[in-house]
């Protein structure tokens, strides 16, 4: 019996480990070193706040893989071997793979600053680093103020979850709007807002310059680059972005770049080495996609598509209409199609951004200046249906007609208030007037 | 109690204080309970019912209006009232005593313990109130009756401020504080004042919740008051066949659970902060299938044969003069079985022919069902007299039910139990009419939770917060709709997740269940293989 071997016990990994068994009947193991079960990771922060334990984060019951035949290892792989498939294990141990898959995901970026490994500095990546920060930062009287490093998603997430403990929080954000490197202008500038809602100090185009130790080699302050001023504070959130996890087969024969290499097929360039999730590396981009995608749900979609190559039905990684989504503190994200930033935009891209008097909710749809086809809707405060804009998006539909039909895509919980007509007019003023 | 015991967990001095005030109310029900007695019994209570509700609106809007509206579940799992930490035992132990001297020693509550039988203690408390309403003393039920309006009232405030953002939430809470208000409590005590012999109606009770509700004596007490009686009789009998099968055909069974019952309206407000505490695990769900079905048979064959009891020996009727004298019934007790076994099959085949493939193995399990009762019935035919059936004596076998279904397992594990077992346990695993209502919402009904496409990240807010023990994220991460019987439409999993994955909506039956991994975002010839399986 064919043995798949799988690194990483994400959700890329477990999706495929689900589906090769679905299909076949090969022997499965996944190998992690994190944990001895599959969880959520975009639940993390959800245990930290208290809305739930940390094994309703496990969407399976632990009965679930013996019951489907898949094989967990908790073991850290050292160094992988392709000419004898053999996987050796900082623990000492081996294993004999006929075909191996790496899924081992990201790691948090550091920027080798001054600093970055002293006590009470971590990511928010990983089990491990939940359980770093529920030691540094139990409440407010240990931890009398954190500094978070980077303006992105998992920033945030950190600021909300410190939050909730009504720990004081400094969010340095290199840019000069929060996200704008993703985000329209009106939306991450609504977002700033709603970070200095919550009583975030939000400090905008600001850089770390190094972190300081106390006598303990315990974080006492950090520097900003710009100014000078020394923050003081006992906790310090490294979220500046995260890359392929791949340290342990940089020595190996599988090629790699930022992260594994892989063809449309998700196969490295060693045959039986596959790589998919976070740490796999396109060798050319897939439309508008960058070459890795560390996203929960093109993660689950290569784990999909390879358990059809693996179980003999060899096909392409082939992603349908880019989606995505978010939670900002209060204000819920969610994008289909392609909707760029002012920093990246197409020439072709023309936006049509709508913003409500409350300031919680906005959307934004980008549309070709040229012939009018939609190309992307950016929501923020109020929930539109998938399907829907799935559909648009293979239909081609023009600007007007996504406008004019928004209310079909619409949804929200029954007796929301509804702005499609608010939208619509503020469609057709801005379009007068341009 | 946990280790970590985060800041934000601690309650501001205004909440203290509020704490303080609720507290005092509680302290004179106390009081009251080890009889002491008031001077001015009508201003105590209004004081104590008065500081518990100021107390706890007070508490509640410190708690949210001074934050901005959102999700505020923030230290559910750290605080120990909430996870089955010793304050939630502590609570869970005061609740389960209450309700077994309230069904069993009542008077320790002072009922009928006064000279001439008049009332003593904590019901004596209540009597003004009572005089007010209805023009008698209260009894236990009247003291409970109004604890339970009180609490549903100022607790509905407390959740309603707590989702404001969430109009679907709000309005819905709304509604089960009006029916508990109007219908359960003011209306009866209203008909009891006006019309007496009328039997104390709940409107919106219906069969099989009421279990009693086809008595003798409350159908006596319907056909002996004119046409109001008479009405009531045929509303009793036109809800559970008419008006519930439309409303949950066109609603989900939400109509009922979270929006009207009195059961779900404690459970959706006093009952929310332990709603998460709920088992998600397969093998509770397990042992609710076989639960709440046990408890629907057997309520219906014990309805059954109390009816058929006394349409047997007949009744007593009070003539014009106020004689009393014994008539038939013009439903004979062979008619009245054979009409239930024939209404039954009906329902057996129409289910087994159009929705099989639905039912899946569960088809088993209805048919055993069903076979059970009908078995009853043909013992009933042939066996029943007017004293005995099933050769048990029809009075045990009503009482055993009244006891162990609608005592112990309703109010006692149901209410007492919050803590422990969650908001749920009873409408989970024992509520007949649940169990009815769910079988037409998995069948026949047009609602259903939407996923909404690929979106969903396992996060598990879903069925954390399910207080019907429903695994949600087990469908919506594979983009699968939620259609479950047990699903009381509550809309708080649509409400915790953070990605707007689930929508409750009422939409055609066509595609209503599609069971195949509809996960967009993949091209379109993968989601075919995938689901090719």
């Amino acid at each position: 019996m064919e043995h798949i071997v799988i690194i990483g016990n994400g959700i890329s990994g477990v999706t495929l480990a689900r589906h090769i068994r679905k299909l076949s009947d090969k022997k499965i193991t996944i190998v992690s070193a994190e944990t001895d079960y599959f969880f959520s990771r975009t639940a993390l922060m959800y245990v930290y706040m208290g809305h739930m334990k940390f094994e309703h984060t496990q969407p399976y019951e632990n009965w679930f893989w013996e019951k489907n035949r898949i094989d967990l290892k908790k073991g850290y792989v050292k160094t992988v071997e392709t000419k004898s498939k053999t996987l050796h294990f900082a623990e000492g141990d081996t294993l004999q793979y006929d075909k191996l898959v790496i899924a081992t995901g990201s790691k948090p970026n550091k920027f080798g600053w001054p600093g970055q490994d002293l006590e009470g500095v971590m990511g928010m990546y990983h089990k491990q680093d939940l359980k770093n920060l529920e030691k540094h930062a139990p409440n407010k009287d240990v931890c009398k103020r954190a500094v978070i490093v980077g303006g992105g998603l998992i920033g945030i997430e950190l600021a909300e979850m410190l939050n909730s403990r009504s720990i004081p929080v400094t969010f340095l954000v290199r840019e000069s709007s929060f996200w704008n490197g993703v985000l329209p202008e009106g939306e991450s500038a609504m977002i700033n807002r709603h970070i200095k809602n919550h009583h975030i100090d939000l400090r905008l185009s600001t850089n770390l310059k190094e972190i300081k130790s106390d006598e303990n080699g315990k974080v006492k302050s950090v520097i900003i680059e710009e100014t000078g001023e020394e923050i003081l504070c006992n906790v310090v959130g490294l979220t500046a972005g995260v890359s392929p996890n791949i340290d342990f087969i940089k020595n190996s024969e599988i090629e790699t770049g930022r992260g594994v290499k892989v063809n449309r097929y998700l196969e490295t360039n060693i045959p039986d080495v596959y790589a998919i999730g976070d740490c796999a590396e396109q060798h050319e981009a897939i439309g508008n996609r960058r070459p890795i995608e560390a996203v929960w749900y093109t993660g689950r979609m290569m784990g999909e598509t390879l358990a059809q190559t693996i179980c003999g039905n060899r096909i392409q990684y082939n992603p349908g209409h880019w989606f995505n989504s978010a939670k900002f503190m209060d204000i819920e994200y969610q994008t289909y199609g392609w909707v760029f930033s002012e920093r990246s935009k197409q020439d072709y891209e023309q936006h049509f951004h709508w913003i409500h008097s409350d300031d919680t909710k906005c959307i934004t749809v980008a549309f070709h200046k040229d012939n009018n086809e939609f190309l992307g809707i950016n929501t923020f405060g109020i929930r539109m249906r998938h399907e829907t804009f799935d559909r648009w998006l293979t239909e081609k539909k023009d600007v007007d007609y996504v406008i004019n039909h928004l209310s079909e895509a619409n949804f929200d919980p029954e007796f929301y208030s509804r702005f499609e007509k608010d939208i619509l007019s503020a469609y057709n003023n801005q379009l007068q007037t341009a | 109690m946990s280790l970590a015991r985060p800041d934000a967990l601690d309650i501001t001095t205004k909440q203290k204080v509020a704490l303080v005030i609720g507290v005092i109310g509680l302290f004179i029900l106390t009081l009251a309970l080890f009889n002491t007695n008031f001077p001015n019994e009508g201003l105590f209570l209004t004081l104590s019912l008065g500081l518990i509700v100021i107390g706890t609106i007070v508490y509640s809007r410190e708690a949210y209006l001074n934050k901005l509206e959102g999700i505020k579940n923030d230290g559910q799992w750290f605080k120990s009232i909430s996870s089955r930490g010793v304050w939630g035992w502590i609570l869970g132990v005061i609740l389960t005593a209450f309700y077994i001297v309230l069904y069993f020693f009542a008077e320790y509550l002072g009922l009928g313990q006064g000279a001439n039988g008049s009332n003593t203690g904590l019901i004596s408390l209540f009597d003004p109130l009572s005089q007010l309403l209805s023009g008698r003393n209260a009894s236990q039920w009247f003291v409970y009756g109004t604890l339970y309006t009180v609490a549903i009232l100022a607790f509905g405030y407390k959740f309603i401020l707590k989702y404001r953002h969430n109009r679907y939430q709000q309005i819905r809470t709304v509604s089960v504080m009006f029916f508990q208000l109007a219908f359960a409590f003011l209306i009866p005590e209203f008909m009891y004042r006006l019309n007496s012999g009328i039997p104390y109606y709940d409107l919106k009770n219906m069969w099989p919740l009421s279990y009693y509700n086809f008595e003798q004596y409350r159908i006596e007490g319907f056909l002996t008051t004119g046409n109001i009686g008479l009405a009531f009789l045929i509303f009793g009998i036109l809800s559970i066949f008419v008006i519930s099968p439309f409303l949950t055909y066109k609603y989900g069974k939400r109509w009922y659970c979270s929006w009207v019952c009195g059961c779900g309206g404690l459970a959706e407000t006093v009952g929310d902060p332990f709603r998460h505490l709920s088992s998600k695990k397969q093998s509770a769900w397990k042992l609710e299938r076989w639960l709440i079905h046990t408890v629907l048979v057997f309520s219906v064959i014990m309805t059954v044969a109390v009816v058929s009891s006394y349409l047997k020996a007949g009744g007593f009727w009070t003539g014009p003069e106020g004689d009393k004298k014994f008539v038939e019934y013009w439903l004979s007790n062979e008619t009245f079985l054979v009409s239930v076994g024939i209404f039954l099959t009906v329902l057996f085949v129409t289910v087994m022919v159009f929705k099989r493939n639905e039912l899946g193995k569960d088809a088993k399990y209805g048919a055993i069902g069903y076979f059970v009762v009908l078995a009853a019935l043909v013992i009933l035919f042939y066996t029943g007299s007017t004293e005995e059936i099933f050769f048990i004596k029809s009075y045990k076998l009503k009482s055993a039910y009244g006891f162990y279904i609608g005592s112990i397992f309703s109010g006692v594990i149901g209410t007492g139990f919050y803590p422990i077992l969650g908001s749920r346990a009873w409408c989970r695993f024992g509520c007949p009419m649940a169990a009815i209502l769910g079988f037409q919402q998995r069948l026949f009904s047009k609602f259903r939770i939407t996923t909404n496409g690929g979106q969903c990240i396992s996060c598990g807010n879903c069925s954390n917060s399910c207080e019907m023990g429903i695994d949600v994220r087990h469908y919506a991460q594979k983009g699968e709709n939620i259609v479950r019987s047990s699903c009381v439409g509550c809309g708080i999993c649509s409400a915790v997740c953070p990605r707007g994955v689930l929508k409750l909506e009422n939409d055609s039956m066509k595609g209503r269940i599609n069971p195949t991994e509809v996960l967009l975002g993949n091209d379109v010839d993968l989601m075919t293989l995938v689901n090719e399986k």
